[in-house]
């Protein structure tokens, strides 16, 4: 009896030994957590806006000017349509605005913080730790609902990639892909809002689980014809280009994804 | 245990943190027109014969035509048959999506017909392989020697529910069709399907015509004839072939054109040597003049909602586009740009008038916004004019004329069509030369 009891305070004593020993906080004075609470992380994109090391801004910037004379040159029309008719032949100043304009793209210095509105959907299914501070911010907001009147297109993709951590080079290898599966409809008229907004779930192959369309009761409305064809395209665009090549690595992060489909820049040519 | 919560807490920070929502724009994709299968229609084992009407071929020649239409729009591209796996009656049944996907068509369209007790019975299904579902079916029942305008009308409803905006298939293009040499030719009215089958001539050739015009709202005609040297404004129904006199008009009388409503006519003539544009009611044959200036106006055309006219004048000296209220109020130039402008077309959609343009010795067409924005040239030519809207506001039909000859001797005018994006110019079959085309509405509406 008394052995069995020795046995039991000795196994006892042990286990209270190893706990000690492991768990360091019970220990020793535990590492002092709380001042690098990760709020700096949430918003390290948005707020403090490092800027790339000067070189791997330069490599990012060429990789990107690849990328986008390689999709241009995918895309143009055949030859014998592109005929050079005097009109379409983009005046000086307009191609120099259009550089202008990827230059804002690839610099993250100028990606301003914005908030988009969400559908009802959205709302109960996102939360988008980047919006926090917009959402307090009601200059923000106007800002956002100015945005929204002039229905210019929001290029929060590119903000969104550096605070979640897919690299610009995943991302764009994303785009591309869609790029190619999406044959656009060309009949849509330009001057509309059209604005597809597609949740899919990825599986680990990239094969999508799941795709639906915020917003999509839209679709059956009265008057939006051209809302629905160009949701069903965007959604024969997604399904034609499963399995996606998705990154090999952080499925976490790219398992959720959001695509926008905007063709108006397109289809004014 | 306070350090416990706080280590809690930053973990569920995280955690929230690595599943915020990637976002990516897709703002450009693939330009390609859309690949679509359109299997030969499976023709019922019951059918009966009919006239001259091959059964056998009915269901395949259907495809054809819808085939055709699609090609010629530029916006689909219909694959070859060889590569189709799938029997017809099967697909019709249920396509093995699989299959299709597999050489690469995004959209099936399936069908069967039958003619018995001499009705012929067409239905048709149209696919979305990507998604594996059906997005539309119909059936139509006609007379058998109506087939070609069921591939038609099946065309414009894949069209419309591919599209988002109605079809332009089931249209016919009225033209002046012309024969022999420039110094004696003969002008006669001629009437065809969009895709150039089924021509018909409206009038035998001995007087002159010109300027055949839709009437929007159904299939009516206005047009000008010279009777006895002096200008006649005639109106023709196409489908009873009955032609009236609307009345004589003095001088000069200029295209002649329909109300959005169908309801008047709106053209220019010449009173006491000054050109103004004029309106008539067709059914009190009232005449209105809405313009009153010393400069020569012709060319009126209503916009789709009837409050507005857009016309060519040369009160500013070169002839340029004007858009003014109905009632000839409140006249504003729209075209400022260097060279001559003229037959203004506002379009059925309302928000584009397509024009004629000459620049050094160069004639264009082109489509502006209604208030003269944003011009844009379509295509360039030695001599070409005359643009007609599609009905969906997506075409523009309009005449071309060609040096025949390598040393520029003889002539050739045709019809060509182009679309507003500047794409798509390809030149329609007609038998004989061609100028001056108006395209109808929808014959199905």
């Amino acid at each position: 009896m008394i052995r069995s009891l020795v046995y039991s305070i000795t196994f006892h004593s042990i286990m209270i030994l190893l706990t000690v020993l492991s768990l360091p906080f019970m220990l020793r004075e535990p590492i002092d957590l709380p001042p690098i609470v990760s709020v700096e992380l949430i918003q390290i994109s948005d707020k403090t806006n490092i800027p790339f090391a000067p070189k791997a801004r330069k490599i990012i910037e060429e990789k990107k000017k690849k990328e986008e004379e390689r999709v241009v040159s995918e895309q143009a029309p055949p030859a014998a349509k592109a005929k050079e008719k005097p009109d379409r032949i983009p005046l000086p100043n307009e191609k120099e605005e259009e550089k202008k304009l990827i230059k804002k793209k690839q610099n993250p210095e100028e990606v301003k913080p914005e908030i988009r509105q969400s559908s009802e959907f959205e709302k109960k299914e996102i939360i988008d730790t980047n919006q926090i501070a917009a959402l307090i911010d009601k200059a923000k907001e106007v800002e956002s609902v100015k945005r929204k009147e002039t229905n210019k297109i929001t290029q929060s993709s590119k903000k969104n990639s550096f605070a979640t951590g897919l690299s610009l080079s995943e991302e764009d290898a994303l785009r591309a892909q869609i790029f190619g599966c999406w044959s656009v409809p060309l009949g849509l008229p330009y001057d509309e809002n059209l604005l597809v907004r597609i949740k899919l779930k990825l599986k680990k192959d990239g094969t999508i689980m799941k795709s639906e369309i915020l917003d999509h009761e839209r679709m059956n409305r009265p008057g939006q014809k051209f809302y629905k064809v160009l949701a069903e395209s965007a959604l024969r665009a997604v399904r034609l280009c499963q399995p996606l090549k998705v990154p090999p690595t952080g499925y976490d992060k790219w398992k959720d994804l959001q695509l926008n489909f905007n063709p108006v820049e397109m289809l004014k040519g | 245990m306070k350090k416990l919560i706080y280590i809690l807490f930053i973990n569920i920070l995280i955690l929230s943190k690595s599943h915020a929502l990637i976002e990516i724009d897709i703002t450009r994709g693939n330009l390609d027109p859309l690949p679509i299968a359109v299997s030969p229609l499976h023709v019922d084992i019951k059918s009966e014969e009919h006239n001259d009407i091959k059964i056998k071929n009915l269901g395949e020649d259907i495809s054809k035509i819808i085939e055709q239409n699609f090609k010629n729009t530029g916006l689909f591209n219909p694959l070859k048959r060889d590569a189709f796996v799938q029997k017809p009656d099967i697909a019709h049944l249920k396509p093995r999506f699989e299959d299709w996907r597999l050489i690469k068509a995004q959209a099936l369209v399936t069908g069967k017909l039958l003619i018995k007790d001499g009705k012929l019975k067409v239905e048709f299904r149209l696919w979305d392989l990507a998604a594996a579902k059906e997005m539309t079916a119909l059936a139509f029942t006609t007379t058998p020697s109506n087939w070609r305008r069921v591939a038609h009308i099946i065309s414009d409803k894949i069209y419309e529910r591919l599209t988002g905006e109605e079809g332009y298939f089931d249209t016919r293009i009225i033209y002046v069709s012309e024969t022999g040499p420039k110094n004696q030719r003969i002008k006669k009215l001629a009437i065809m399907d969009q895709d150039g089958f089924n021509t018909k001539y409206l009038t035998l050739g001995n007087e002159l015509v010109l300027t055949p015009r839709f009437n929007p709202t159904n299939q009516m005609v206005t047009y000008m004839s010279y009777f006895r040297n002096m200008p006649r404004v005639y109106l023709l129904d196409i489908e009873t072939g009955t032609q009236e006199v609307v009345g004589n008009f003095p001088g000069m009388t200029f295209a002649p054109r329909f109300s959005p409503d169908g309801k008047k006519i709106i053209m220019s003539f010449a009173k006491d040597g000054n050109s103004d544009i004029y309106t008539m009611d067709l059914e009190t044959r009232v005449v209105e003049r809405i313009t009153e200036h010393s400069s020569i106006d012709t060319s009126p055309s209503f916009s789709p909602d009837g409050k507005f006219i857009a016309f060519n004048s040369d009160r500013s000296g070169l002839q340029q586009i004007y858009v003014m209220r109905s009632d000839g109020s409140n006249v504003k130039r729209v075209t400022f740009g260097k060279g001559i402008y003229g037959t203004p077309v506002w379009s059925p959609r309302g928000d584009l008038i397509a024009f004629t343009k000459m620049h050094k010795g160069r004639f264009y067409i082109g489509v502006m916004r209604t208030d003269g924005s944003g011009e844009r040239l379509l295509t360039e030519n030695y001599y070409q004019e005359a643009p007609s809207w599609s009905p969906n506001g997506r075409v523009l039909v309009f005449y071309r004329e060609t040096k025949a000859g390598d040393r520029g001797e003889g002539f050739s005018a045709k019809l060509w069509s182009i679309d507003i994006t500047g794409y798509n110019e390809r030149k329609l079959s007609t038998k004989t030369d061609a100028s001056d085309p108006s395209w109808s509405s929808l014959l199905s509406k």
